[in-house]
């Protein structure tokens, strides 16, 4: 395989069957590994999308400067982004994020802004706003409300998905900025009649949830509830557990998040399962376990883990 | 009957410091009006006039809410409901 350039190598992902994990030859588990991506993350396509959108009507030109409320992956995707077409890039990032997504921002060369870690991403989004409004040249592509950010898994991963699996029942990712459950979703629900969308969402530690009110409470701009048949909320403990699965079961080495998502999936094919119908389940996998290890996820036991992740932003 | 239901650190204020509470009702909207009878104010900050909060999401035994009737959804005996405001969460 050949391309031109880094961004043209972004998505065009692979779509895995995971034989060990699924419950029966009518129920099929199929893992989308979008950390075959120039940046080892489903951002990469985001990223690209939001970019070209800003170029194409003129919010960005030479010697811009892109300001990000990301703690990771999307800034990592912008970092590759912004290097590869010119631009300075600053990303504002919880406190409490893993060592490694930092340091691989910093060696792209972005700046980054820390936010306290009490209120979480919340709060890195506020700090964001208030910067963009006192920086206008500053451009903030925002992927939580950026419609190029739907639009990335609407024309790309929906339609890569659809191509692999034409017979696919279910997809189920993580909800985060919600942009890839909207833009699948809504590709999916266009070409497949009855497919299920779900979102398998993480349930962190309590001092991510400690607001000083809930009018600071958050829901991204980009979220269409009619879009999803249903929404999952998963611990870290089982995030964590069944992270740990996919890598003995099926080899593959995972970010914390597709343990979330993996959560969800099995409760589906059991649900498939249990009333003898077929179903073709499709998880995204954001990522892979690299940026993660520094939080012990993967060594010692599953409670020595589940505890040191407790104040973390995992996923 | 006892339905667990845990509460978000930003309202045990009203649940005397308490992070989980029993309750009953065969609906959520029972639930949460049990609930209030005990520990007073606690539906208003949950609900109003469209029904469940804006950044209040519920979930049933980890499913939201929302897509199983939301204030309708039936309960049972041994469900655990969660509380937890809406948050734009973690790394991405």
């Amino acid at each position: 395989m050949r391309y031109e350039s880094l961004l043209d190598a972004v998505g065009g992902t692979p779509l895995i069957g995971l034989p060990r994990l699924s419950p029966g030859p009518g129920v099929r588990l199929w893992a989308k590994l979008e950390d075959r991506n120039p940046t080892g993350s489903v951002k990469d396509r985001i990223a690209a999308y939001m970019v070209a959108a800003a170029e194409k009507d003129g919010r960005l030109g030479p010697g811009s400067t892109i300001l990000e409320p990301t703690s990771g992956n999307t800034g990592i995707s912008l970092a590759m982004v912004a290097r590869v077409r010119g631009y300075q890039l600053i990303c504002v990032m919880p406190e409490n994020t893993s060592a490694e997504r930092r340091m691989l921002l910093e060696a792209y060369g972005a700046q980054i802004v820390l936010s306290p870690a009490a209120g979480g991403s919340n709060e890195a989004v506020r700090v964001a706003k208030d910067m963009a409004v006192e920086h206008s040249d500053w451009v903030m592509l925002y992927q939580y409300g950026n419609e190029a950010n739907a639009r990335a898994h609407y024309e790309t991963t929906g339609p890569e998905l659809l191509a692999d699996l034409p017979e696919i029942t279910h997809f189920v990712a993580g909800l985060g900025t919600t942009g890839t459950v909207m833009g699948t979703g809504r590709f999916l629900r266009e070409h497949v009649p009855g497919v299920q969308i779900v979102a398998a969402e993480p349930r962190y530690g309590e001092l991510v949830y400690g607001l000083r009110n809930l009018s600071e409470g958050f829901v991204p701009e980009l979220y269409d509830e009619s879009v999803l048949t249903s929404r999952f909320s998963v611990s870290s403990a089982d995030a964590l557990r069944r992270t740990r699965e996919l890598l003995e079961a099926e080899g593959l080495f995972a970010g914390i998040s597709s343990g979330c998502v993996l959560h969800a999936a099995l409760g589906l094919a059991a649900k498939a399962q249990t009333s003898g119908q077929r179903a073709d389940i499709a998880l995204l996998i954001a990522d892979a376990g690299w940026k993660y290890l520094s939080t012990g996820a993967y060594g010692g036991t599953l409670a020595e883990a589940a505890a040191r992740l407790e104040g973390q932003l995992w996923a | 009957m006892a339905i667990e239901v845990r509460i978000p650190t930003i309202l045990r204020s009203y649940t005397g410091g308490q992070k989980s509470v029993e309750g009953s009702g065969a609906t959520l909207d029972e639930l949460f009006a049990d609930l209030n009878g005990r520990y007073d104010g606690l539906r208003e900050r949950l609900i109003d006039d469209a029904g469940l909060r804006r950044f209040i999401n519920v979930y049933l035994n980890d499913e939201d809410v929302r897509f199983l009737g939301g204030l309708s959804a039936p309960v049972r005996d041994g469900d655990t409901v969660t509380v937890l405001p809406a948050v734009a969460g973690g790394a991405r």
